[in-house]
Formats: C-alpha cells, structure tokens, sequence
C-alpha cells in the first residue's frame, strides 16, 4: 500500500511539474512582483527608511521571499481547480491509485515550484547587494523554515482550489496573505507603527519568521523567535490539511 | 440466468435534489458480452455509468461490479474497471505520449513505454504522440481518451458514449477494437446515441427512460416488441432506431 502510495505520488508529481516547466511565464509572473518590490524599497524608499541595518536588502530579503511564496502557492489553488474542472479528476477517481496522491502530487509540486522563485529572488537579491555570513546549517534552517510556511500556505491552496467555484476564486484567497509582511517588521521594524497595528504586526506569523529567518541569514542568534515561527508554521498547516482534506472527501463522494 | 455476471444492477435510485433520474433501474451484464445502453439525453446514462465506476453514490439499490459490491467495496471495484467517461479526460498540457505513459505507470503495467507506443499505432496516433494533447482535434482527443482506457487489461471496461465526435472511420476502427476486447473475454458497458453501434456491437441492449429500463434483451428480442404485422409491411426488419422510438415515443407525448 505504501509503495503503491509512493509510486503514485510520485507519478502524479511528474505530471504536476511538468505543467510548471511548460508553463515558465508562471514562474517568471511569481518571481516579477517580489523582484519589483526588492527594487523599489532598495533604490526607492529604502533611503528615507530608517531601520536601523547597515545592509537594507538583507533586511528586506526575508519579507521579500514569503511575498514570492505567498502569491506563488495560488498558482497551487488555479491548477487544482482545471484539474476538477476536467475529467482527468474523475479518471484518476476510478483507478485503483491511492487518492491522496492526486493532492500531494499538486502540493509537492508546489513546493518545488516555490523552491526555484526563491533561488531566482535570492540571486536578484546577491547582485544588488544582499550579502550573508549564515554558514550550511542557518541555510537549512531557513530553507526549512520557508518550506514548512510553503507546505502550510500550500494547504490553504489546496482548500480554495477544491473549493471555489470559479478559476479566480482558486486563486484571489492568496491576496491578503500576500499583504501580510506589509504590515509586519518585513520592511520597517515594528516600532515605528502606531498601537493597533503594531499589535496586529507584532503578533501575526509573518513577524516571527521573518525575524527567525533574518537573524539565521546575518548569523545572529535567534531566539525564541524561531519556535514562534515553526509553531505558527505548523499550526496553520494542519488546520489547513484537515480542512482540505474533508472538503476532499465531500468532493470525491 | 448467468449466476455469476460481470455487473450486476439491482433496483438502482438516484435522485439530484429534486429531479428522480433513476427510479429502479434492474440489469445483468454476462461476463465477456458487450451491453449497451440506449436512452434519450438526460435520461441517466452517464449517472449509471458514474455509479458504476466508483464515482457517485446511489440512494437506493445495488451494484455489483466483479463481484464487489460498488459502495461496500469501491477500491476493489476500481481494480476491476476501466471508463471512457463522456467527456474526454485527458490531460492537454501532456503529450499523447505521456497521457499513455502516466496511466500506465498509476496501473503499473510493466514496460509503461512500450505499452504506450504500441497504443499510440493502435489508434492512429503515432504521428501526434510526441505533440501536446492541446493541439489535437476533437476525435485524436477522444481516441487517446479509449487508449487509456485500454491499459493494464481491466476485465470490465465502461464507454460513455464513445464514439461520440468521431467520423466513420474512425467509429468503425473504434468499433472493431471494442469487438476485439469483447472477444477476448473483457466486459463491455457501453451508453450511445448512435442506435446503429448499438445494433452493431451489443450482445444486449437495455432502453433507459423515466428512470427505469423499459424495454431490453438482444436485437432480436427487442424486435419482436413490434408488431410483426409492420414488419411484414414495410418487408424488411425494423432497424434498432425504430424499436428506440415506438417504445419511447408512447411516453414523450405525455410530456
Ligand atoms: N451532479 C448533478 N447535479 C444535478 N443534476 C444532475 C447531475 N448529474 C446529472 N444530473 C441530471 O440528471 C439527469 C441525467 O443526467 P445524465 O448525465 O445521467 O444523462 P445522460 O443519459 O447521460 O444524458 P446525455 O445523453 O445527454 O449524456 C439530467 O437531467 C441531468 O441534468
Ligand atoms: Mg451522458
């Protein structure tokens, strides 16, 4: 059952890359935004920003990456939903396969897709200045930090695009995640915001991992900020699976 | 009766809100036959063929497929079946080619390449393998759509209005491959428009209309359903389409 499972998954994977690799314009339409945004607060606003870094685009860099992330996952929530909208879906549904690689198969492929715009944003990023002293395992960390919010964000994905009722639907839940590190210590830090929304910045997930994620990236220590994130990460995650799943269920009967 | 058949249906309900589309629907189909299912539009085709495969619950009755019950028993079901649902399902970003290849890999058939390509040959396809499914016409559509079916040999294959879209050669190529698959011992439950393929291919034909099955047997069962003075008039046997229409046509007055 497990292999079968595996094998599955696997071969749903294949497929689901595939649309990603013929289909470059998505990757280059998730990484424009965030390039625009790290050049903007870099050259544009950056000077009048006060925040207290030496380097602004390692400051930025963080927030930066979960904005990538953010609006790459509806992609997740869009491909989804043309798979319902053709019979493939109902193919699939009545082969012997085990069902929930039809789902893993999207959001492994999400999180590859989501990989690769960060390595493209990080590369952006290295030629207009962004400079790291974080040895291999802060890399990983981060890396595993961004990739446990891109399985949780993903999840969300997969519930609007299971649920919505029209192509956009599957996709515009991603815009007020998207917004998130606005209002957070991604670009500014947190003090400079009057009371309300420095409580709302303050306590939202986006701060903790960015602040997680920029401590590991300058080499600093990271505190308690870390478990903040992970647990914000894993929270929102298994809220959003088993929610994904039960409407999954309702879906395929 | 055959005690044991391939698909067995037993006072079939299902009801959309309220719209009654199935109100009892009764019929057997003998290992190794090829049955069809004939009906008007909207009259429950496609539901039968979608509670067969796995893909809606009934309200009411049984459905055996295989010997395994097909609400008790879906993933056993699964493992015997095949659909050509009516609708191409197919995935357009994909090359023929690996259209082929992915279903034989989620059946793990041995060899998925070579099963592919000789699939590809088989239905005229060879050319437009290599190319995404997104250019092909309407009918390279549809016969890709069968080719999948085809993998891995399942016993009980469904057909949901197959050769809907095709041109003629094309039909009467489908229609020798599915008499082949017949021969070979597969089951076969096919729904169509076409009275002609019915007449061409089915063992046994079942008419489905106001939820239930009105009239079925073979094509000379049905045939003896009309008076045989008009078949003595008219000297020449009545075509299935005929048949079709006297014993539906009673009720379509009413409607
Ligand atoms: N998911 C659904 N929700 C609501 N109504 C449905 C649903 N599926 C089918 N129906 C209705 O059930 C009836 C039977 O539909 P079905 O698709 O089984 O007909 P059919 O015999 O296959 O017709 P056709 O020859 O046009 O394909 C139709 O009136 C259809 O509108
Ligand atoms: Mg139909």
């Amino acid at each position: 059952m497990t292999t079968h499972a595996f094998n599955d998954t696997n071969v749903m994977l294949g497929r689901s890359l595939k649309h990603v690799t013929r289909s470059v314009d998505t990757i280059i339409t998730v990484t424009i935004m965030p390039i625009a945004f790290l050049l903007l607060f870099r050259y544009v606003f950056g000077g009048a920003i006060e925040a207290n870094t030496d380097n602004y685009v390692n400051y930025l860099m963080p927030g930066v990456l979960l904005i990538a992330i953010a609006s790459g996952i509806s992609y997740t929530g869009f491909r989804l939903f043309n798979d319902m909208q053709n019979g493939i879906f109902e193919r699939f549904h009545s082969m012997p396969i085990t069902r929930s690689s039809v789902l893993w198969g999207h959001v492994l492929t999400s999180l590859v897709a989501n990989a690769i715009s960060v390595a493209v944003i990080v590369g952006v990023g290295l030629i207009i200045g962004f400079r790291t002293s974080a040895g291999v395992l802060a890399w990983l960390a981060v890396a595993g930090i961004l990739a446990l919010f891109t399985l949780a964000l993903t999840w969300i994905a997969v519930l609007a695009g299971l649920s919505a009722s029209t192509p956009d639907g599957a996709s515009a839940f991603s815009y007020p995640i998207v917004f998130l590190p606005f209002v957070s210590s991604a670009f500014v830090p947190t003090e400079t915001m009057p009371g309300p929304v420095r409580a709302f910045a303050e306590n939202q997930p986006v701060t903790s991992i960015v602040d997680s994620t920029r401590a590991l990236l300058d080499g600093q220590p990271v505190g308690s900020d870390v478990w903040l994130a992970l647990g914000w990460c894993a929270g929102i995650g298994i809220v959003a699976y088993v929610f994904a799943v039960l409407a999954y269920r309702r879906k395929v009967r | 009766m055959d005690q044991n058949p391939a698909i067995r249906v037993r006072g079939l309900q299902k009801s959309f809100q309220q719209l009654h589309v199935l109100t009892g629907v009764d019929f057997d189909v003998a290992r190794g036959s090829v049955f069809a299912l004939l009906g008007s539009n909207g009259a429950g085709k496609t539901t039968v063929v979608r509670i067969l495969s796995t893909l809606l619950r009934p309200d009411d009755g049984t459905a055996t497929v295989n010997g395994c019950d097909v609400v008790a028993q879906p993933a056993r079901v699964r493992e015997s079946i095949s659909l050509t649902g009516q609708f191409a399902a197919v995935d357009e970003i994909l090359t023929g080619r690996e259209n082929l290849i992915m279903v034989a890999r989620l059946r793990r058939v041995p060899d998925p390449r070579r099963v592919a390509d000789d699939l590809l040959a088989q239905f005229g396809l060879a050319d437009a393998g290599a190319r995404r499914v997104a250019t092909y016409s309407g009918g390279m559509r549809r016969r890709l759509d069968i080719a999948m079916s085809f993998i891995g040999d399942p016993p009980v294959i469904f057909l949901d209005e197959p050769t809907t879209g095709l041109d003629p050669e094309a039909r009467l190529e489908v229609w020798k491959m599915i008499r082949d698959l017949a021969g070979g011992g597969t089951t076969i439950l096919l729904t169509t428009q076409h009275l002609e393929e019915a007449e061409k291919l089915a063992d046994r034909i079942a008419i489905l209309h106001r939820g239930t099955i009105i009239a079925s047997g073979t094509l000379a069962e049905l045939r003896e359903l009309l008076p045989p003075a008009r078949v003595e008039y008219v000297e020449t046997q009545p075509t299935l389409e005929e048949i079709f229409l006297a014993t539906v046509g009673g009720g379509e007055a009413q409607r």
